[in-house]
């Protein structure tokens, strides 16, 4: 089957049950969206990642009660440089929602989403250890996969596959 | 402090609780686990994991490897269930490129999938009775292990790295006589569980060392992120394979095992029935495997058979093509998750139109349902936690990636 081409005006997406109860809950909080390959992507300002989260789980039409995934991707050399990914599922709609997170290269930082689901706090630990953002709120930002004095974060893009030698 | 590897810190001149690391060479962590346990007398009070002695870091070596060239790494990331590995992520690239599989090919993997998971239980359940104090169910479990694991090697020429399943399809049409010898098992294998049942289920020392022990509530185990045994155990009923389903599940029937009491015994028995589920499944794939084709017509993505490549043109001129320069994916992203036997397995790759993936992140079941531990076992008895690490199942491949 050939692809779809993907969806990103808004206005078009807006009956999808999930983007509806975000631009319900804060219509400015909605920066961009797209439906590409039956999958649906919302970005969300980095300051109100935790609220959107919380208003997610909490919502009647779409209750997402369980949080997959949280993990990042590297854009370098491009800005905004980073995107944080959250990955909801909602067991009683049996779909899942992907939020995204745009963060340039100067305020590596995000609330942490531990206080909604305190699933995040490997995840999160871990996309702090490999490409060193920094999360507001965790309560414990160790390393976690490197070893405690490694220098860099591997998963970035402007780190040699072989590493440093 | 952003450097430190994990600690846990006393209060100055208390006296009453005690620090004890276990691990990561302890033959009860199933890999290299350390825990950093607090303990008061014989209380368990706090536990900290420490991870990350297997890294080696195979989201990186990804990028810079050929969509195809992925695959035999994916088995490397959880070396039990290696088939599971293989169809999330050629799930996932055949997504991303919109290819429609064959209906053999999507019964073989369902077929195959299930024996992974009945291997992978096999080998759980053998561990976890050893942890127990339980020897001979070890070696019960190993023979069946190996039949699977021989059947492994017919199909796909490797016992436990098998890399069978491909983008696009199977990697080679089963053998002549596999589906036979699969019907073998699939007919002796369920008076085996009754085997190891009679050892077990209804053994007051294993009831003791199980039941009521290391306990997990349903809100609990929904907010930490908790998938597959360990989350239905705890009387939470969700299922991929069922509510979600991928390559052809939904023409199976199978019951979900759920239970309510959420203890070491619960997942116990929710792993037990699943590998009945599984063998069932097996034998309703073997009634209805469907003739034809195991490759999808896709020539720019999928290599050619071997005469074809020797006598035609064309052939030859894509396996060259596929096989040196790889096969450019359109720009992207997709999720793809599937019920692997330790939980939801997910590969989430970012294709930015080239040959190789931009980003492949793997959302491991056992990376997230460690997490419970510190709920299990808190106030729990020190020789509990071998019994909660146990009934966890978890593969630290798949945890340090």
């Amino acid at each position: 089957m050939p692809l779809a081409p993907a969806v990103t005006e808004i206005a078009l997406l807006k009956d999808h049950p999930a983007l509806a109860a975000l631009l319900d809950w804060n219509a400015v909080g909605v920066e961009a969206a797209k439906f590409d390959r039956d999958e649906m992507t919302v970005w969300i300002p980095a300051v109100l990642i935790r609220e959107a989260c919380a208003m997610l789980r909490d919502n009647k039409d779409f209750p997402c009660n369980f949080l997959e995934d949280v993990t990042c991707v590297d854009w370098y050399p491009n800005e905004p440089r980073f995107e944080i990914v959250y990955h909801l599922l909602s067991m009683a709609k049996k779909e899942r929602i992907r939020l995204k997170v745009r963060l340039s290269s100067d305020s590596l930082s995000v609330p942490s989403i531990i206080p909604v689901w305190p699933a995040a706090n490997f995840s999160e630990r871990e996309v702090f250890d490999l490409f060193g953002i920094h999360f507001e709120g965790h309560p414990n930002l160790i390393r976690m996969l490197m070893p405690e004095d490694w220098e860099g974060h591997p998963l970035r893009k402007d780190y040699p596959v072989e590493g440093y030698r | 402090m952003a450097h430190m590897s994990p600690t846990l810190d006393l209060e100055p001149g208390q006296d009453r609780t005690m620090i004890l690391n276990m691990g990561p060479q302890h033959p009860s962590t199933h890999g290299v686990l350390r825990l950093l346990l607090e303990i008061d007398g014989e209380t368990v009070i706090r536990v900290l994991p420490d991870i990350g002695f297997l890294h080696t870091g195979i989201e990186k070596t990804c990028e810079a490897k050929f969509y195809q060239q992925v695959v035999p790494l994916t088995d490397r990331i959880d070396y039990l269930c290696p088939m599971s590995n293989n169809l999330c992520y050629v799930l996932a690239v055949e997504k991303l490129l919109g290819l429609e599989i064959p209906p053999k090919a999507q019964w073989v993997r369902v077929m195959l999938n299930e024996l992974t998971r009945i291997n992978s239980h096999l080998v759980w359940l053998g561990t976890h009775a050893l942890d127990m104090g339980a020897m001979s169910v070890f070696l019960y479990c190993f023979r069946e292990r190996e039949d699977i694991l021989r059947l492994f090697e017919l199909v796909s020429g490797q016992r436990m790295m098998t890399s069978y399943f491909r983008i696009g399809g199977l990697a080679l049409e089963p053998p002549i006589g596999f589906f036979d010898r699969v019907k073998l098992f699939a007919n002796r294998f369920p008076a085996k569980i009754d085997q190891y049942e009679n050892l077990l289920t209804n053994n007051p020392i294993w009831k003791g060392r199980t039941k009521g022990v290391a306990k997990l509530s349903a809100e609990d185990a929904v907010a930490l992120g908790a998938t597959g045994p360990t989350l239905r155990a705890s009387g939470v009923d969700f299922d991929l394979r069922r509510d979600m389903p991928y390559t052809g599940y939904e023409n199976f029937k199978f019951k979900v095992p759920v239970s309510q009491d959420g203890d070491v015994f619960a997942r116990y028995m929710c792993r037990v029935q699943e590998m009945r589920e599984s063998i069932s499944m097996v034998g309703q794939a073997l009634a209805g495997m469907p003739e034809g084709a195991v490759k999808a017509d896709a020539p720019k993505v999928v290599l050619p058979d071997r005469e074809q490549m020797k006598t035609q043109m064309e052939a030859l001129i894509y396996h060259f093509k596929i096989v040196t320069e790889g096969f450019s994916v359109p720009p992207g992203e997709v999720y793809q998750s599937i019920e692997s036997p330790r939980g939801e397995m997910a590969y989430y790759i970012v294709s930015d139109g080239t040959a190789k993936p931009y980003r492949v992140h793997m959302r491991t079941p056992s990376f997230v349902n460690l997490q419970v531990l510190q709920k299990m076992i808190e106030g729990r008895m020190l020789a509990d936690v071998v019994a909660a690490i146990g009934s966890i199942d978890i593969v630290l491949g798949e945890i340090d990636r």
